[in-house]
């Protein structure tokens, strides 16, 4: 594990009694090197190394099955909550390892906050949806505050203001995949991973996440999991291009690059089959 | 691949009738289905027919014999006096204290099994034997009741005292509290807990504020299903020693019991007609703590799901 230096120290920054620093415009980024994921004996993720710059909106790509969404939620120690599931590498936040010895998951998730692929919001008010996240983690600041401040960042505020004491699964999916990006944020994480946040929704609330995208990463490192190559080159500063070359491999980090270059000028054949629609 | 073979289906169903390779009577199908109907209906009736001839019979003898004074005495030689005051105490004591002991037992067993238990051998052996023990005859229980709570630990509970009649009932119930929490907590998706999680949520947190809520109107239902199956139960009780006549009203976990079903019993037994029918208004009284109960039940699940 690497030494803390400077002010940004990654995990741990603000444990404890401190209250919740004030909001900010710069993230951390995050780094992986040799990561490797599995399910029990299986290996679905294997040596990845990627740095997702801060403050950019970094897009994973590829065919199913190649371990996109797996790698993403290696990213804050999700893919550990499936049973006998583990990964083994280096993950780094800012410049702490995430998966050292001494690192709580529970911390890592408040600092990467993520948001899946099907809407699902608590079973609870549209307010509580937003508070509970902040609640737990010991938020000690105005909670309407924080509330209206986090749905208007997730571009929802106007659309409920009227109704934040009505259950979360009054709003459309569209509504509801903004209320979840909305908790995420009251939690002030540093980096928002996305898988498939819009696969689920109709063009024009698809069209809303994407606009909110844009914002977020203002204030946030943004990863997003997509099949909709359109969406990546649109909203992505970075892709990387996941692939399994022969059956029954684990997938791989094919390519990573600016997205431009992706998707204007790919090193490899398969990213540029890919990205021009001749396979997957 | 989907859409494809899909669209095969509907070419299929597009062409007209009795033309090529298919060759079946659709009226001779019609007539199978109306026939099939038929014969689920009269399955469905026999149940509510018995039921409501039962009902009928019960009523017709007790009704008449029911009466504010039936309910408020005590149990006496003489059938037209004999009251049912002791035995429905009894009953909503160990109704109470069964409560108590078999919910927060239940759903915490449900809760560990199901959302902190790793899946080895030792929790598939204890769910095996839960599910097992939610079929074993109550007598069994009782004799259990008999030998742990009532002369092991007499010196705790008083020995044949109500604590040994709800502490015998709960272990009746348990498993099939258990069962419903966990059916109930099931249902749950995913992508609730991973919701909770991903906000630097800790299991309990998640578990406290998402899923038990979720999980109550279910847990709920089945608890009160076993709390009304165990406030009908007679043969754990006569073994673990509620009284059959009993001529003070139960005042504390401690106090020795009678309950509802005992008493019905016992006046089934005697040979006078007229003990006959206060069985009978006994067994009204016991249908209408049943019904409360059950009732109770609904009312709660209603609330609940209405928060979702």
């Amino acid at each position: 594990m690497s030494e803390v230096s400077g002010e940004r120290s990654g995990i741990g920054r603000d444990q404890g009694d401190q209250p919740s620093p004030a909001p900010k415009t710069e993230a951390l980024g995050m780094k992986t090197e040799n990561l490797s994921a599995f399910y029990g004996a299986f290996k679905a993720v294997t040596d990845v190394d990627m740095e997702i710059r801060p403050n950019k909106v970094t897009a994973l790509i590829g065919p199913s099955g190649c371990g996109k969404s797996t790698f993403i939620r290696c990213l804050n120690r999700m893919h550990e909550v499936v049973p006998n599931a583990y990964a083994e590498g280096c993950v780094k936040l800012g410049d702490r390892d995430i998966y050292a010895r001494d690192t709580d998951p529970v911390t890592v998730r408040r600092r990467i906050g993520m948001v899946f692929q099907k809407p699902n919001p608590f079973s609870k008010s549209i307010y509580e949806n937003v508070a509970w996240g902040a609640r737990i983690n010991g938020y000690r600041g105005d909670m309407d505050e924080l509330v209206e401040r986090s749905l208007k960042r997730a571009a929802l505020w106007d659309e409920v203001k009227d109704k934040l004491k009505k259950s979360g699964f009054d709003l459309s999916g569209g509504q509801q995949q903004r209320l979840v990006i909305a908790r995420t944020l009251a939690v002030e994480p540093e980096v928002i991973l996305m898988d498939e946040p819009a696969s689920a929704l109709d063009p024009v609330s698809t069209q809303k996440i994407e606009d909110t995208m844009a914002e977020l990463k203002e204030r946030y490192t943004v990863v997003i999991v997509t099949h909709n190559m359109q969406q990546a080159a649109r909203i992505s500063d970075y892709t990387g291009f996941f692939y399994i070359e022969h059956m029954n491999d684990p997938g791989r980090l094919w390519e990573f690059d600016e997205t431009d270059k992706i998707f204007s000028s790919p090193n490899r054949k398969e990213t540029e089959d890919y990205v021009t629609g001749r396979f997957g | 691949m989907a859409t494809k073979s899909g669209a095969q289906k509907n070419a299929r169903k597009g062409e007209p009738e009795g033309e090529g390779v298919f060759k079946t009577s659709v009226s001779a199908r019609h007539a199978l289905d109306r026939v099939f109907s038929v014969l689920v209906f009269v399955a469905a009736m026999i149940g509510l027919v018995v039921l409501a001839v039962l009902l009928v019979d019960i009523a017709r003898d007790g009704l008449p014999r029911l009466s504010w004074a039936f309910i408020t005495s005590f149990p006496s030689v003489i059938p037209q006096n004999s009251g049912i005051y002791p035995a429905l105490l009894g009953s909503l004591w160990l109704l109470g204290l069964t409560a108590i002991l078999s919910v927060p037992l239940g759903i915490g067993a449900a809760v560990y099994l199901e959302e902190y238990a790793p899946d080895n051998w030792l929790t598939r052996l204890i769910e095996v034997n839960i599910s097992n023990l939610a079929g074993v005859p109550s007598i069994i229980y009782g004799l259990l009741g008999l030998g742990i709570f009532v002369n092991l630990l007499g010196g705790i509970t008083g020995g044949q005292s109500i604590v040994s009649g709800a502490l015998t009932l709960s272990l009746l119930i348990l498993p099939v509290i258990i069962i419903a929490t966990r059916e109930a907590l099931r249902t749950i998706p995913g992508a609730v807990r991973e919701g909770g999680y991903a906000l630097g949520a800790t299991r309990w947190e998640v578990i406290r504020s998402h899923l038990l809520p979720m999980a109550l109107p279910g847990a709920l239902t089945g608890t009160i299903l076993a709390l009304s199956r165990a406030i009908g139960e007679t043969a754990p009780l006569i073994v673990v020693g509620a009284a059959t006549y009993i001529t003070f009203a139960p005042d504390s976990p401690l106090s020795s019991y009678s309950a509802l079903p005992i008493q019905i019993y016992s006046w089934v037994s005697q040979p006078q007609p007229a003990f006959q029918l206060a069985a009978a208004a006994g067994i009204v009284v016991l249908m209408v703590v049943l019904l409360l109960t059950n009732s109770v039940a609904i009312w709660l699940r209603n609330k609940y799901q209405r928060r979702g």
